[in-house]
C-alpha cells in the first residue's frame, strides 16, 4: 500500500506529509555519515571526536533483545541519519526566513510559530526531522539568563555547558540505542536555567518526523542550576507510512541543589494502521540525575502513539533528600506494543520516589509495565511508593507488570501496589443509561482511570491529553 | 406512553419474563411488587435496554418500538432508570459526570448544551432541594458514597435529566426513614401530568410516601394481579404467598 492510500484510512490527523526539498546524509551508518552530520552542523572538533568515540563503542555493542515486543531486524545501513529541509539547513534562521510550508505544517499541528499567534506563556522549539527550525520567546528568556535553544546552537554558543553535562547522565557506552544516538544525534533542545531562577513560562519542544526512510535521533539536555525551576513539555507526531521508522532519542536532565525539573511528554507518533502495518519504533533513553541535595525530577508521560514504545524515563537520586517521580499513561490499541516504566536509583540519604503507572490496552495490543526500584546501602531512610494499574478493553489484548525491587538497607521502605481490571460492562451501561454514547462513556471512564497522571500535566496540555486519550481508544469497544 | 405486550425475556437460557402486559399513561404512578426472583429488575433492565437479553413481544414507547433503540437513545428520549446498585466510577467527578449526562441528553433533543456556570447554578439548586451537600458534587462518582447518598444521587440525576418515564428499581432498599422521605419528596416534587413513574419495590413503606395509581403484583414473570394503592397495603399484611 502506498503512503497516499494510507492517508485516507483512519483519523490519525497528524498523518500528513510536507513536501519540501531535503538535504540528506549519505545512506547508512558509517564514519562518513557522522562526519557529514558534524560538518553540516558546523560543530567544533571535540564534538566530532565525541561522536566518533561513540561510534567506535557502538561497533562492539549488541542490540538488546530482552524486551517483550519483538520487531524485525532493523537494517541500519538502509536508513538516512540526517534529513533536513534545504531551506532550514543554513542556520541560524529568523522566523521570516522559514519555509512557509514548514510554518504551515506546525500550524496544522496546532503549534503556531509566528509571532502574533504564539501560544500564550509557552516557548516552543520546533524540531523538523533532523533540525530545529524555530525557537520562540528566546529574547524574553535570555533577559532572565535562561538559555533555550537547539542543541546544535548550544554546541556552538555554550560549549562549556555542553561539554560539562552532555553524556554525564547517559554515558557514551550506555547501551546500543543510547550509544547510537550519541554517534548520530541530530537535533533537540538545550535548556539551562541559572541559579535561583524560576522559568517564567512552559518550555516545550515539538518533534516532527516528516521525511521517509529516515531515523530521528533527538538529543535533549536540560540543566537546572541551584535553586531553579523549569517545566518542560515535548510533543511528537509523524506522517502515516507503511514503513516503520526509528526514533531513538536521548534525553538527559540534571538538577543541582534545590532545583526542580518537571518533564512532560505527550507522545503521539504514528501508531501504524489497524492491521499493525507501519508506525514508529520509539526507542528512547531518558534519564535524570538529581545531583544536588533537595532536588527533584518529575517525569510525566502520556504515550498514545508509536507501533512500539520502549522506554524507561529514570531518576538517579544522588543528592540527599532528593525526590524522583514518574507518572505514566501508556495506551496501546490495535497492534501497538509498549514496554515502558521507570528506574529509580536511590543513592542519597532520605531520598524519595513515587511511581504511578496507568496502562490501557485495547484491540490486539500488548502493554507492559517494567520498572526498577533500587535503594543502595547508603541511601538510608529512603522510600518508594509504586502503583501500577492496568485496564483491559476486550479479550485479545494483554497487560503485564514486572517490577524489579532491590532494597539494600533496613531503614528504607518500598511499597508496590498493582491492579488489573477490565473495563466494566456495568459502568458502561450506567453511562449509556444516562445518555452517553459508547465513545463518550469509554472516554469518561478511561480519563477517570488516568486522572492521577493527567493532573500532573501543565494545564494547557491536560485538556489536549484528555482528548488524545479518548481518540486513541476510538472504536475499541463496540 | 408505554405499552408492553406479551413481553418475554430470556438470559443465559433462563426464561425470566413470560408474557408481561402493562400500559402506562402520562401522569400515572405504577408500582410493581413481587417476591424475589419474580423478574422485577429484569423488567427495569429490559426497558432501559441493557445488553444480554433475548426479547420477545413488543414494547412501544410513545408509539415507537423500543427494540430499535440503544440504551443511550432510550435515555435521550426520556427513559430514566434509578439503579438499584448505582455504579462507582473512580476518578470521575460527580459534577463532570452529571454535566456530561445532561448535555448528551440535551444535544440529542436538539437543545443547547449548558455551559459550566449555568450548569453549576442548576445543579446547586437541585442538590439543595434534595438536601445534598455541595461538597458531595466534587467527589468521585459514587465512590465511597453511603447507600443513602447513592440513592439520593440517582434522584438528583432524575431531576436534572427531567425524564418522561422514570423507573425506580428498589430505590428504597438500604434507606433509613429520613433518606426514604427525602427520596420520596424528590419524586413527588417532580411528578406532574406529563411524566410517569414505574416504581419497583419489595415493600409497602415507599408507597406510604409516594401514592401509586396502580399496584401490580409480578410473579414468575407475569403480572398476576393489579389493583389500586390498597393492594400494596393488603400485601404488606398478608404477604405474597396468599396470592402467588
Amino acid at each position: 500500500m502506498k503512503t497516499e492510500d494510507l492517508k485516507n484510512i483512519k483519523d490519525y490527523k497528524y498523518g500528513f506529509t510536507t513536501d519540501v526539498e531535503n538535504i540528506r546524509s549519505p545512506k547508512g551508518l558509517s564514519e562518513e555519515t557522522i562526519r557529514f552530520i558534524s560538518n553540516i552542523k558546523k560543530e567544533p572538533e571535540w564534538m566530532l571526536e565525541w561522536r566518533l568515540k561513540a561510534f567506535n563503542r557502538l561497533k562492539v555493542l549488541k542490540e538488546p533483545d530482552w524486551q517483550k515486543p519483538k520487531y524485525p531486524k532493523i537494517n541500519y545501513q538502509d536508513l538516512y541519519y540526517y534529513s533536513a529541509p534545504k531551506s532550514a539547513s543554513e542556520n541560524p534562521k529568523s522566523l521570516d526566513e522559514i519555509d512557509p510550508k514548514i510554518l504551515e505544517t506546525y500550524k496544522k499541528l496546532g503549534i503556531p510559530l509566528v509571532e502574533q499567534k504564539r501560544l500564550n506563556g509557552i516557548a516552543v522549539d520546533a524540531v523538523f526531522d533532523s533540525v530545529s527550525v524555530a525557537t520562540t520567546f528566546k529574547d524574553e528568556l535570555t533577559k532572565k539568563g535562561i538559555i533555550f535553544c537547539s542543541i546544535s546552537e548550544a554546541i556552538q554558543k555554550h560549549p562549556e555547558l555542553v561539554k560539562k553535562y552532555l553524556g554525564s547522565v547517559i554515558p557514551l557506552s550506555d547501551h546500543y540505542f543510547a550509544t547510537l544516538n550519541s554517534a548520530v544525534f541530530t537535533d533537540g533542545s538545550f535548556v539551562y536555567i541559572p541559579p535561583n531562577t524560576k522559568c517564567p513560562m512552559e518550555l516545550s519542544t515539538y518533534f516532527r518526523i516528516n521525511a521517509s526512510e529516515t531515523g530521528q535521533f533527538e538529543r535533549t539536555l536540560i540543566i537546572a542550576d541551584k535553586g531553579s525551576y523549569v517545566s518542560y513539555l515535548e510533543g511528537c507526531t509523524a506522517p502515516m507510512r507503511d514503513e516503520n521508522q526509528l526514533h531513538a532519542a536521548n534525553v538527559e536532565l540534571i538538577a543541582l541543589d534545590d532545583a526542580e525539573i518537571k518533564y512532560s511528554t505527550v507522545q503521539n507518533w504514528y501508531p501504524g494502521d489497524e492491521k499493525g502495518v507501519g508506525g514508529i519504533y520509539n526507542f528512547v533513553t531518558k534519564r535524570g540525575a538529581c545531583r544536588g541535595k533537595n532536588s527533584k525530577i518529575s517525569w510525566t508521560q502520556v504515550e498514545t502513539g508509536s507501533a512500539i514504545t520502549w522506554k524507561y524515563p529514570s531518576c538517579i537520586l544522588q543528592g540527599d533528600n532528593s525526590v524522583g517521580e514518574f507518572y505514566s499513561i501508556a495506551i496501546t490499541n490495535n497492534f501497538q506494543k509498549a514496554d515502558t516504566g521507570t528506574k529509580m536509583i536511590h543513592l542519597g540519604k532520605n531520598t524519595k520516589s513515587k511511581i504511578i503507572s496507568k496502562g490501557i490496552s485495547a484491540g490486539n495490543a500488548d502493554n507492559m509495565y517494567r520498572g526498577l526500584v533500587e535503594i543502595k546501602n547508603k541511601a538510608i531512610n529512603s522510600r518508594n511508593y509504586t502503583q501500577c494499574d492496568s485496564l483491559l478493553m476486550g479479550n485479545k489484548c494483554g497487560a503485564h507488570t514486572i517490577p524489579y525491587i532491590k532494597n539494600n538497607n533496613a531503614t528504607s521502605t518500598i511499597e508496590h501496589e498493582a491492579t488489573t481490571t477490565k473495563i466494566n460492562e456495568e459502568q458502561l451501561y450506567y453511562c449509556n443509561q444516562r445518555g452517553l454514547d459508547q465513545e463518550e462513556a469509554v472516554s469518561l471512564i478511561v480519563n477517570g482511570f488516568c486522572k492521577e497522571v493527567l493532573q500532573q500535566l501543565p494545564m494547557e496540555f491536560a485538556v489536549e491529553a484528555q482528548k488524545l486519550v479518548a481518540i486513541s481508544l476510538e472504536g475499541s469497544v463496540g | 406512553m408505554l405499552n408492553i405486550k406479551n413481553l418475554e425475556a430470556i438470559i443465559d437460557n433462563k426464561h425470566i419474563l413470560k408474557g408481561l402486559n402493562l400500559d402506562i399513561k402520562p401522569g400515572e404512578v405504577h408500582a410493581i411488587m413481587g417476591p424475589n426472583g419474580s423478574g422485577k429488575s429484569t423488567l427495569a433492565n429490559v426497558l432501559s435496554g441493557k445488553n444480554g437479553y433475548e426479547i420477545k413481544g413488543d414494547i412501544k414507547y410513545n408509539g415507537e418500538s423500543l427494540s430499535e433503540l440503544s440504551t443511550e437513545e432510550r435515555a435521550q428520549k426520556g427513559i430514566f432508570l434509578a439503579f438499584q446498585y448505582p455504579l462507582e466510577i473512580p476518578g470521575v467527578n460527580t459534577n463532570t459526570f452529571l454535566r456530561t449526562s445532561v448535555n448528551s441528553v440535551r444535544k440529542a433533543q436538539g437543545e443547547k448544551e449548558l455551559d459550566t456556570l449555568t450548569f453549576l447554578k442548576l445543579i446547586k439548586e437541585k442538590a439543595s432541594e434534595l438536601g445534598i451537600d455541595e461538597k458531595f458534587l466534587s467527589r468521585q462518582l459514587n465512590v465511597g458514597f453511603s447507600g443513602g447518598e447513592k440513592k439520593k444521587n440517582e434522584i438528583l440525576q432524575m431531576k436534572l435529566l427531567q425524564p418522561k418515564l422514570s423507573i425506580l428499581d428498589e430505590t428504597d432498599s438500604g434507606l433509613d426513614i429520613d433518606a426514604l422521605r427525602i427520596v420520596a419528596d424528590g419524586v413527588n416534587s417532580y411528578k406532574n401530568k406529563e411524566n410517569a413513574f414505574l416504581i419497583i419495590t419489595h415493600y409497602q413503606r415507599l408507597l406510604d410516601y409516594i401514592k401509586p395509581d396502580y399496584v401490580h403484583v409480578l410473579s414468575n414473570g407475569k403480572i398476576i394481579k393489579t389493583g389500586n394503592a390498597d393492594l400494596g397495603v393488603q400485601l404488606e399484611k398478608t404477604g405474597y404467598s396468599n396470592i402467588v
